[in-house]
């Protein structure tokens, strides 16, 4: 072990062995709760947030079942409107902003730096921040449930009924202050992963090397970047006009009910992309690994995603349709909406094409994409009818609707996420799922879903509204009704099997291998699961598929430090080593900060002055978590 | 896996500065979230605007003075600003204390004005939209101003601590300097669609 | 396109073989049959563009693969695949835009409608208007509007509170009824007949009991409805009916409620002079007896949750008699 002549250690001084000791050294966090609570190492994070994630699920998916008993049957009194109205509302919000978006995103803290070959994300401790943030507006959206003061006026709270005047409590406070936890952190993982993307790839990763997964990862950062302001502004300003009386929403006044739905959906069209192009990574991935061999037209693919981002900003008025703007217009954004299925449709054949050339092997990822195949095209074509405008009025917040948005949603998001889990379950835990469980909860979920949300198209063309508690025996709906309720039995049971499966495997199931399916991208050229630091020497990438191209060998980069985090800069677009850089190490204020932020927060919601007097701890915090503490990772 | 070493990073340079620099990529990720921000309220306010029977809603155009000597306060601060930032690219210590005063002072200073800026609307934010929308305005960059002058005076004392005297509290210094550049630069349409438009 | 019609017809039918009154399946006006042609063909074409996708899905998973890699040709020939496939969804988009188009211009509003008629809803029932003309005077009713079959009619759509959306599928589509802006819609029954439609925009705790009826019936018997409904209460014939009365107007009901002809002014609630003549009461809750009348008004609470009429302390005697007169107000 020798030092280079500046008393730095590098690697290039060391043994394999030698190195691993003292790399494991460097980045380990502390044992034990405060190794748990200061931690910043991106893949503890991530699996973190992907539980969290997920334990949403399991609750939102309870809250469906509340509501699928309670319409089983007409007029039914199990669940009163007052209670229907919240569970209506944290099941779509909570599904939403705490389960897609966040489980996307954590997929993405948890995969992203080790698929560009990294060894921690960009702002480890903004992403602490983030998941402490998250989970802080989760606990007070679930905490407001269970005390009776859950919102309920719909995951997208339209004015005036959530306004000062109709939406009486503190109930669409919740709501909008969730948003703002939600938002706030959404928006933190999106900065992490473009500069993770853009600084941080391994040598030789050149943008046209980049993994599809990533690149999709690269577009939905952008589209949270540029969508989520919306959001953050509309919700302020409601929570505004209930606290201090401005008049945005309020028409009396000069307002515009109208103008929460624009600001809305300018955010909410962006939204559903932003859950559905982090999937289409994932099938992209999958579908290699599965067929083994390259995806059909990278750069196609590329292009697509990037075409659909770019789109997403054009379609927001498709949900407003029967909102009485002016039909010239509207017209305009049905032609915008269909354009959306060139790129939609591009991918799905490159998919087809590569499952055609390539050789298809039947793992339960794979069985998962071709579920998503057969129900995200029943989907995104139902998407289309409701883009037609004429279409639309008749379709429009009725059952259809929900059959729509659950079709792309469960199959073109949340089939893909339990594919990926399959997936990529050895790299999380380092055990295998099950292959025969999978092939059942595969199999329950399916034909559950397909049973469950199917019906609903007709029930929407025969005149069922969304969001009701209850209709008349009158109404030709019960029957229809009672099949949905109990197919969900079957559904549920999917899901059930699945957390049971995905517990018990992260507990006792095979011990994995390194690179157990043979994949070709890199964070299956590091151990199941990986090291604190990722990869002992960091990879050098000269082809797309790096482990495809050399499988015996993995070609890496010496002459990074071990005395103090070290990651590698490299340049835009070629990947160019530029830098070393520091990685900053464990801390305990990200946490300290999100604690203050969220005092801040929910205070806010009783009174204005909690920003004034809120925002000084948070500025303390703030100050403590940026100070530097001496410690190698804060000099250069 | 065999591991096969095919790159030399020991001369690399330990720390970057500029596009090399993550906190630079940050930095500007964050202005392009802020800036969204900043352009919606704009679009807000045109929208309301157009909805109205007449500008500004139920009161007279905004006086002047408070917002345009603000303007120009802060369209000055941008050369003591920009030689902060060279400064500090030349790892000056020196220069980038004296430049980071003068900065915080000239932080602050929009602040008082900021003050006067909210009575020249001559209305309130409960009054009517038109009120609501301005006063928002005016609030969100004043958010912005706070923030830098807090980040601008913490650099300042790190700066005269034992820990300034590192490129990465350089690079810290030019990212702070183009922030300001940024909040200078969003001001400059706010300023002309809150003054200039309903003047139209 | 008749194939076409079998297959939406066929998914619409499966588990209900009724003939509903508030069905987009059921269109019995003008421009409800307009969208109806439309959702038939646009889902015929999604039908087989999906089953296309399917059976090469099927064929890329289940083809025989030979044992030789694949060849440049293979590749020229994927691609050749994709952008045609690509092309043609493009066609098929634009034919679809196309289509919307042309039916958004035949479901628009003419230059001069017959009637037209003003609908302010309120959470959660429909307050309707009448214009009134030198023949007659307008006049108020709510929850149940009537039309001439086969004559244009414009809705006026106002909300007073938050924004609900009128929707009878069998007649049109759906239209949004936004505070502090007016919206219309095209209404044209083809054939005589009860339509129900239903809020569509969740509006709060009774948004599910937010029912609507149109009642289309030849211009001569519309005309006819039309003037005994501008015409001022009764005065009840049988006791009860009047003691019923006395009662109304001695308690709070006429703070909210209008009888014409009476001192009942209020406003808040629907317009009562004729209330027995319409055949359902309470947004289409329940249908219209002395029976319901009574339930209604002992408790309305407990019939609609959170509605904004009142339980009103009545003795038996009272409600019997306030529902008989109810009753009697055709
Ligand atoms: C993952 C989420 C997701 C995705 C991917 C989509 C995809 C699409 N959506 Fe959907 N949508 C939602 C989530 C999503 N949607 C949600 C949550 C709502 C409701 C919100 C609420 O009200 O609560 C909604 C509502 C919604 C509406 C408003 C309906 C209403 O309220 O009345 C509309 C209207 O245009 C619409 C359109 C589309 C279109 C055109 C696509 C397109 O992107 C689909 C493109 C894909 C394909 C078309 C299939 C593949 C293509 C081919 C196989 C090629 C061949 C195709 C043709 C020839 C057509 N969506
Ligand atoms: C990604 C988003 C997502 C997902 C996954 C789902 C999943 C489901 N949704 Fe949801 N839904 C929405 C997003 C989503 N939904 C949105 C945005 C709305 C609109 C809300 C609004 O109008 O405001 C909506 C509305 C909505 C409605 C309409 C309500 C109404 O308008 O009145 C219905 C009705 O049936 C419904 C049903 C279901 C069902 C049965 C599932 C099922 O797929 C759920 C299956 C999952 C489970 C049943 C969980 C299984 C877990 C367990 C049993 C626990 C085990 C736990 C452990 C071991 C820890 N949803
Ligand atoms: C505070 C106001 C208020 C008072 C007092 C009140 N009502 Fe009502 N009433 C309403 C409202 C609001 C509705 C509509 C409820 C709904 O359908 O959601 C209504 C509906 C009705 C209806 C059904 C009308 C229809 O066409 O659907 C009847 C009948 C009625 N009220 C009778 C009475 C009688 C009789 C009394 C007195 C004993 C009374 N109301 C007192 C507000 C009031
Ligand atoms: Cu009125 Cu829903
Ligand atoms: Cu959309």
């Amino acid at each position: 072990m020798t030092r280079s002549k500046d008393g730095e250690l590098r690697d290039t001084a060391l043994s394999d062995r030698e190195l691993k000791r003292a790399l494991a050294v460097t980045w380990s966090a502390p044992p034990g709760l405060w190794g748990a609570l200061s931690t910043v190492d991106h893949k503890v994070i991530g699996r973190r947030y992907v539980a969290t994630a997920f334990v949403f699920l399991a609750l939102g998916g309870v809250l469906s079942m509340l509501m699928r008993l309670q319409l089983a049957q007409p007029e039914a009194r199990f669940i009163g409107p007052d209670r229907y109205n919240q569970i209506f509302t944290m099941h779509g919000s909570n599904m939403m902003f705490l389960f897609a978006v966040p489980v996307m995103q954590a997929m993405a803290i948890y995969f992203v730096p080790l698929m560009v070959g990294t060894r921690n994300i960009a702002f480890p401790r903004l992403n602490a921040f983030s998941y402490w943030i998250y989970l802080a507006g989760g606990l007070l959206l679930w905490i407001a449930f269970v005390v009776d003061t859950g919102p309920d006026v719909g995951w997208f709270a339209y004015v005036p009924l959530s306004g000062p005047q109709y939406g009486a409590g503190k109930r669409a406070d919740v709501w909008a202050q969730m948003i703002t936890f939600t938002e706030v952190s959404a928006l933190a993982i999106a900065v992490e992963i473009v500069v993770t993307v853009f600084k941080q790839r391994a040598p030789g990763m050149s943008l046209d090397r980049l993994p599809l997964f990533v690149w999709s990862m690269v577009v939905t950062s952008f589209l949270v970047i540029m969508a989520m302001p919306a959001i953050m502004i509309a919700s302020t300003s409601l929570i505004l006009d209930r606290l201090v009386g401005t008049h945005f929403f309020n028409p009396a006044e000069g307002g515009d009910a109208l103008l929460w739905q624009h600001l809305f959906w300018f955010f909410g069209h962006p939204e559903v992309y932003i859950i559905f192009l982090p999937a289409v990574g994932m099938v992209s991935t999958i579908v290699a690994t599965f067929t083994g061999r390259p995806v059909f037209g990278y750069l196609a693919t590329v292009m697509a995603l990037i075409a659909t981002g770019i789109l997403a900003f054009g379609l927001w008025v498709h949900h407003m349709f029967v909102a009485g703007l002016p039909r010239l217009g509207e017209s305009f954004f049905t032609a915008s909406s269909m354009a959306i299925a060139v790129p939609a449709g591009l991918q799905i054949f490159c998919w087809l094409a590569t499952i055609w050339a390539g050789r298809p092997v039947f793992k339960t990822p794979f069985l998962f994409v071709i579920g998503f195949m057969v129900i995200f095209v029943i989907g995104g074509l139902t998407g289309v009818m409701v883009a037609s405008v004429p279409f639309d009025t008749q379709v429009h917040d009725t059952y259809f609707v929900v059959a729509h948005f659950h079709y792309v949603l469960v199959g073109g998001a949340v089939f893909p996420l339990l594919g990926a889990i399959y997936y990529w379950f050895p790299k999380l835990t380092g055990r295998t799922m099950s292959e025969p469980f999978g092939r059942w909860v595969f199999g329950l979920i399916f034909v559950g879903f397909n049973l469950t949300f199917f019906p609903m198209h007709i029930l929407g063309l025969q005149g069922m509204p969304r969001r009701i508690y209850t209709y008349q025996p009158e109404m030709p709906w019960s029957g229809l009704n009672m099949f949905i309720s109990l197919s969900a039995i079957i559904l549920a049971a999917g899901f059930l099997l699945f957390f049971i499966d995905a517990i018990r495997s992260a507990r006792s199931g095979a011990v994995a291998t390194a690179n157990p399916w043979g994949a070709s991208t890199l964070e299956w050229a590091t151990a199941s699961p990986p090291p604190p630091y990722n990869f002992a020497r960091l990879p050098v990438v000269d082809s797309r598929e790096p482990l495809w191209t050399e499988p015996a060998e993995l070609r890496v980069a010496a002459g990074l430090g071990v005395d103090r985090r070290e990651l590698l800069i490299t340049s835009v677009a070629e990947a160019v080593p530029e830098a070393r850089e520091s990685s900053v190490g464990n801390s305990i204020w990200p946490l300290l900060a999100a604690l203050a932020t969220t005092v801040a927060l929910v205070w806010s919601i009783f009174s204005p002055w909690a920003v004034v007097w809120g925002s000084i701890p948070v500025a303390v915090s703030l100050i403590g978590w940026f100070w530097p503490k001496g410690v190698p990772e804060d000099e250069s | 896996m065999k591991a096969n070493t095919v790159l030399d990073l020991t001369k690399l340079p330990a720390h970057g500065l500029g596009t090399v620099s993550p906190s630079w990529w940050g930095t500007l990720a964050f202005m392009l979230i802020e800036g969204t921000g900043f352009a919606l309220t704009i679009v807000i306010y045109l929208y309301l605007m157009s909805l109205a029977p007449r500008w500004p809603l139920g009161t007279t155009p905004p006086d002047l003075l408070a917002g345009t000597t603000l303007t120009v306060l802060l369209l000055a601060s941008l050369v003591p600003n920009i030689l902060v930032g060279r400064w500090a690219r030349g790892q000056d210590l020196r220069k980038v204390r004296l430049g980071l005063i003068v900065m915080a002072a000239l932080g602050i200073a929009p602040l008082i004005l900021r003050a006067f800026e909210f009575p020249a609307m001559h209305i309130k934010w409960d009054q009517n939209a038109y009120g609501s929308i301005v006063w928002f305005m005016l609030g969100l960059h004043t958010t912005h101003i706070l923030t830098d002058v807090i980040e601008t005076l913490v650099l300042t004392c790190l700066m005269f601590s034992r820990h300034g005297d590192t490129p990465r509290r350089f690079g810290d210094v030019t990212d702070n300097a183009m922030y300001w550049n940024f909040v200078v630069a969003t001001w400059l349409p706010m300023y002309a669609c809150l003054y200039w438009i309903p003047r139209l | 396109m008749k194939a076409a019609r079998v297959v939406a017809l066929g998914l619409g039918a499966i588990a209900c073989g009724c003939s509903g009154n508030q069905s987009a399946l059921h269109p019995y006006g003008a421009p409800a049959i307009h969208v109806e042609h439309l959702i038939v063909g646009i889902v015929a074409l999604c039908t087989v563009v999906w089953v296309l996708v399917m059976a090469t899905l099927g064929a890329a998973l289940w083809r025989r693969r030979q044992k030789k890699v694949e060849t440049e040709i293979s590749q020229q020939w994927l691609t050749m695949t994709v952008t045609a496939a690509l092309a043609l969804t493009v066609i098929l988009i634009a034919g679809m835009t196309i289509a919307s188009f042309y039916t958004t211009r035949a479901i628009g509003l003419p230059a001069k409608a017959a009637l037209t008629i003003t609908l302010k809803a309120q959470q959660w029932w429909w307050q309707v208007t009448y214009a009134g003309s030198a023949a007659m005077p307008g006049f108020q009713t709510a929850n149940e509007i009537h039309i001439p079959v086969g004559q244009d009619v414009q809705i006026l759509l106002e909300s007073a509170d938050v924004i609900h959306s009128f929707w009878v599928p069998s007649l049109a589509g759906k239209q949004d009824l936004v505070p502090g802006r007016s919206n219309s819609l095209l209404l044209r029954a083809e054939k005589p007949g009860v339509y129900r439609g239903q809020c569509a925009e969740f509006c709060g705790l009774q948004h599910s009991h937010m029912a609507v009826l149109v009642i289309a019936e030849a211009p001569a018997d519309y005309t006819r409805w039309a003037v005994s409904q501008s015409a001022d209460a009764i005065m009840p014939a049988g006791p009860d009916a009047a003691a019923g009365r006395t009662a109304f107007l001695a308690k709070p009901c006429a703070a909210c409620h209008t009888v014409r002809g009476t001192a009942a002014t209020g406003t808040s609630g629907p317009d009562l002079t004729h209330v027995g003549s319409r055949q359902t009461i309470a947004a289409g809750l329940v249908e219209t007896t002395r029976g319901s009348l009574a339930a209604w008004i002992a408790d309305p609470q407990t019939l609609k949750p959170g509605n904004n009429m009142p339980m009103v302390p009545l003795t038996s005697f009272e409600l019997q008699d306030i529902s008989a007169y109810m009753e009697s107000l055709k």
